[in-house]
């Protein structure tokens, strides 16, 4: 049987984070091997073909496109502005004349004999990446980007809206089961990424926005809310591209949930640090979660990454679908038989002890591990 | 090679974007049995990024279970040598996203349409249609091909003899664009072309160059005649030779199997295209997973495909909610929900995509948003399997030439013999009766219809084995394959809830005569023999206002094939079929729908 469990999200207080940050296309790496940067720093720059414009110059002229590179008044590989002459032809002594002009700025790149279509080549665009992340360059791709690397405190999400950001963490929660309401939040939470509990509202996210916050943490959020914000039913879940103005991250699903203490309390005790947050999801082949690094003085030293092990008796567990959703517990057995559901599928199942409930049975695939 | 006696197993492998699943078929005295069958995940992904291993744990699992050795360390030991190995490895493949085309014709209606079925058929995701009257202007469609990344296009258009210049305006729009392929920026992306013959030179010029071009015949040669085989061929060739061969592990796949790796649902097409044929009728296959769902279809011996890239249970479960509205889905649901709940338990399945429902209430919910995945999944395909204008048609089954009307859809559920459900909800309901009533809710069949389903997905490995050796391949999958469900009866018409609506006679499984009125609005659930291969006659009388077939009050006199479920006969009403729209009366029709047919241990 395939190892049907979720090995769970990331939540840790030291590890060693490695971002790569990769041009599009080929071009120019700004910054060398070793060097310190920080969340804003270019590192890589390029340039990205410019659009291309088709102009049929066979019929604006009126010619065979055979005759049309013979009509071009610049040759090939020229740069013309936009509204500039670009063909024409002379007739009766040249009295009558017919002329094509530039649709836009650019180069003339090629003229078809068969079609009579010139391609104007728009200029380049130019595109520039940042570290995201405070820390050392690692590694140089050559022409490509670099890895950035920090020893850093990181937290995973489950999901997120917007893009990357940065700003220090400042605590709006007291407790991980409350809400994120209106009154907690601050004009100083300007620039800042702000932890809530629980859930927050459409309404209150949007203050937060109006306040200049830059992200909000939070455990919960509803999925109406969500195509609210959007103004859009969300179909797949493939985020990080939205520009609302800040970046939601929430931590444990949608609906109101309890964000898992030690997530609440790791976050309590960065409270102040400077933190990356991306809220780019990706739930396809290929997974990507969204994430928050609270990169460390470069000179201590991180300790070993923890991992999780396999689902052993004793592995501490959360629930991510049912009755107990978000509950955690301990596994108490792990019966090898298929067991029938109240669905009446049959699965395999484990037997855990979840806090404030007691015993109960779950499928495995319903359980996500945490690391101990 | 069919038949021939040194075959004695067989080991086949699907590798699926999530899943690896491997079989192990033995022969066993003069007939090819399903032995048994492992699973583990695919590893396409970081950190292995090799499919192979994948493949190895499947097959390990195959080992252990069957209890006998197949691998020999890391290797597939081919032919078996005692009771060590297996005479024939195969594959097929649908990691990493499968394959993603883009296709292009002069008219999206015309060649257009054409190259998207040749794609389709060939098991590809298609990306987008271009053509030169699309709506877009000419950077727009430079813009698009440069963003998309897929791994191969298809350039169609115009017939052979037409004109040129239209086909060399794509072809010079490709070229200005100068797309990359989706993996790997080290290799060209190959481009397949099927259209004009007099444009050949033309496209060479403009692409022989940056692409990895490769020439067939026209897919329309003739306005009035569609040839897509070869463009498929193509395809299947290019998909081995550059996309395959670029995504991690395959190399290596590809020297361990006997035949080419083939797309998962290029094989499946093919076993439902062999089953038609064999059999003489009209099938729909589909199947539905994670992130996509994939409907087949031969009518009239043409045979169609379509994915719906978006519409699935797991990865794309909220895209399905997106596109159908949650008032569809919510129709299906035999208990009040609150709509706010709703939305974020189908948000949570998406983000959490492998997580099982593990509550009556929570299959059902599932249930009802697989009905509205299937129904529109259906609707795509009406819309794509379609005739040309008019004309004679020579498509996917060789020497088949069939005439058709007006480019007027072929799925004509009248005609429909035999439905055939695949994919995890379906062939893993709990109840086989819920499976049939998925199917039927989704796809409305009329008159009467066949339902099966796949037992455990098999149909991509029996595909690929059909190619090599069609008797194993086809008495694996009468046997362990295809489970049938029963047959379902569909009077077409409507009248008032409660008022007659068909009357059904058989002879019951024990001998004794049965005799059924159906009431419209109603359904009914009659006992059949459990074992497919056992026919049973039924006469239905339908009201007047009803047809079965023979006209509106005429009776008919059927054959139908028994099965584990039974006969269900629907008198719920078709064209249209409704559903209450009073939340408390559609309640109670649904709740009565489930009692009959037994669909749930208990009233929910």
């Amino acid at each position: 049987m395939a190892h049907a469990y979720t090995p769970g999200l990331r939540v840790t207080e030291r590890t060693t984070v490695r971002r790569e940050r990769r041009l599009p296309l080929k071009g120019e790496v700004l910054v060398q091997k070793g060097q310190r940067v920080n969340s804003e720093t270019v590192v890589a720059r390029t340039m990205l073909p410019g659009n291309v414009q088709t102009v049929n110059l066979a019929s604006a002229l009126g010619v065979e496109p055979a005759d049309v590179l013979s009509r071009l008044v610049k040759p090939l590989g020229s740069s013309v502005a936009a509204g500039e002459l670009i063909a024409q032809t002379k007739a009766l002594f040249g009295l009558m004349k017919s002329e094509a002009r530039a649709p836009a700025s650019g180069i003339l790149e090629s003229v078809s004999d068969v079609t009579g279509q010139l391609i104007l080549r728009e200029p380049p665009i130019p595109v520039e990446i940042d570290a995201y992340i405070e820390g050392v360059v690692a590694e140089v791709l050559e022409g490509e980007g670099v890895i950035v690397e920090t020893p850093a405190a990181f937290i995973q999400g489950i999901f997120g809206v917007g893009g990357e950001t940065h700003g220090p963490l400042i605590m709006a929660a007291e407790s991980p089961d409350d809400e994120l309401t209106v009154d907690r939040l601050s004009p100083s939470f300007a620039g800042k990424i702000v932890v809530g509990g629980a859930y927050v509202n459409h309404a209150v996210f949007k203050e937060a926005i109006r306040l200049g916050v830059r992200a909000i943490v939070v455990g919960g959020f509803d999925d109406r809310d969500l195509r609210d914000l959007l103004g859009y039913d969300l179909g797949v879940a493939i985020t990080g591209q939205e520009t609302f103005g800040a970046t939601l991250l929430l931590t444990e699903g949608f609906g109101r949930i309890r964000m898992a203490e030690r997530t609440f309390n790791l976050l309590k005790k960065l409270e102040g640090r400077e933190a990356a947050l991306s809220g780019a999801t990706q739930i396809r082949a290929g997974v990507m979660r969204p994430e928050i690094v609270v990169p460390f003085d470069q000179d201590a030293p991180a300790t070993a990454e923890t991992s999780v092990g396999g689902m052993d008796v004793g592995s501490l567990l959360r629930c991510i679908r049912g009755e107990h959703f978000g509950k955690i517990g301990r596994i108490t057995a792990l019966p090898a038989k298929l067991q029938e559901l109240g669905s009446e599928s049959h699965a395999r199942v484990l037997e855990a002890d979840l806090d404030g409930v007691g015993k109960v049975i779950l499928p495995r695939a319903n359980v996500e591990l945490i690391e101990a | 090679m069919s038949g021939t006696p040194e075959i004695r197993s067989i080991l086949a492998t699907d590798c699926g974007s999530t899943t690896t699943k491997a079989i192990l078929i033995e022969k066993d005295g003069d007939s090819y049995r399903l032995v048994t069958r492992g699973e583990a995940p695919t590893t396409v992904e970081a950190p292995f990024e090799d499919v192979t291993r994948g493949v190895l744990n499947a097959v390990r699992e195959v080992e252990e279970l069957r209890g006998r050795k197949i691998l020999d360390g890391e290797r597939i030991v081919t032919p078996q040598s005692g009771d060590a190995g297996v005479d024939l490895y195969l594959s097929t493949s649908s990691a990493g996203g499968g394959l993603q085309m883009m296709v292009s014709g002069l008219v999206l209606q015309m060649t257009g349409e054409s190259a998207q079925r040749a794609a389709l058929g060939a098991g590809a995701i298609v990306m987008d249609v271009m053509a030169l009257n699309d709506g877009r202007r000419p950077h727009q469609k430079i813009q698009r091909l440069r963003q998309l990344r897929p791994d191969m296009i298809l350039l169609s258009g115009g017939t052979d003899g037409g004109d040129v210049k239209r086909v060399a305006e794509m072809a010079e729009l490709l070229a200005a664009a100068n797309p990359k392929a989706r993996l790997g920026a080290g290799y060209e992306l190959p481009v397949v072309y099927a259209g004009n013959v007099e444009a050949r030179e033309i496209v060479t010029r403009s692409l022989g160059d940056k692409t990895a071009l490769l020439i067939v015949d026209n897919l329309r040669p003739k306005l009035e005649q569609e040839n897509l085989k070869p463009a498929r061929d193509a395809i299947h060739e290019l998909f081995m030779e550059h996309v395959m061969a670029h995504a991690p592990g395959y190399k290596k796949l590809m020297t361990w199997t006997a035949q080419p790796i083939m797309p998962t649902p290029g094989a499946v097409g093919l076993i439902i295209e062999k089953i038609a044929k064999r059999e003489g009728i009209s099938v729909v296959g589909v199947d539905i997973g994670g992130a996509t769902t994939d409907i087949f279809s031969v009518f009239q011996e043409i045979f169609n495909r379509t994915v719906s890239a978006n519409l699935g249970l797991s990865y794309s479960v909220s895209n399905v909610m997106a596109e159908a509205g949650l008032d569809n889905i919510l129709r299906w649901v035999s208990f009040p929900v609150d709509e706010v709940e709703l939305r974020n338990r189908i948000k949570n399945k998406m983000i959490r995509p492998t997580t099982i429902p593990d509550s009556l209430e929570e299959l059902a919910i599932e249930q009802a948003i697989a009905r509205e995945a299937l129904r529109l999944a259906f609707e795509q395909h009406k819309a794509l399997a379609v005739g040309l204008k008019g004309v004679q048609q020579a498509r996917t089954i060789s020497d088949t030439f069939a005439q058709d009307e007006s480019g007027s859809t072929l799925v004509n559920l009248a005609d429909l013999n035999l439905l055939v459900g695949s994919g995890g909800v379906l062939s893993h309901a709990p109840r086989r009766a819920q499976a049939a009533l998925m199917m039927i809710d989704a796809f409305l069949p009329e008159f009467v219809t066949e339902l099966a389903v796949d037992s455990i997905f098999m149909m991509p490995q029996l595909g690929v084995l059909a190619t090599v050796h069609e008797e194993a391949a086809t008495q694996v999958f009468d046997r362990d394959c295809l489970i049938r469900l029963g047959s379902v009866l569909a009077p077409v018409g409507n009248a008032r809830d409660g008022s007659p609506c068909v009357t059904v006679k058989l002879m019951g499984p024990n001998g004794h005569p049965i005799e059924s009125k159906v009431k419209a609005g109603d359904m009914a659930l009659l006992p059949l023999p459990a074992d497919g291969s056992t026919r049973v006659r039924v006469s239905v009388e339908p009201e007047r206002g009803y047809d079965m077939g023979a006209g509106k009050g005429k009776p008919v006199e059927l054959s139908v094939r028994g099965g584990v479920v039974g006969l269900i006969v629907d008198a719920r009403g078709r064209r249209p079929f409704e559903l209450p729209k009073d939340q408390n009366k559609r309640i109670e029709k649904l709740r009565a729908w489930n009692r009959a047919l037994d669909i749930y241990p208990r009233e929910i």
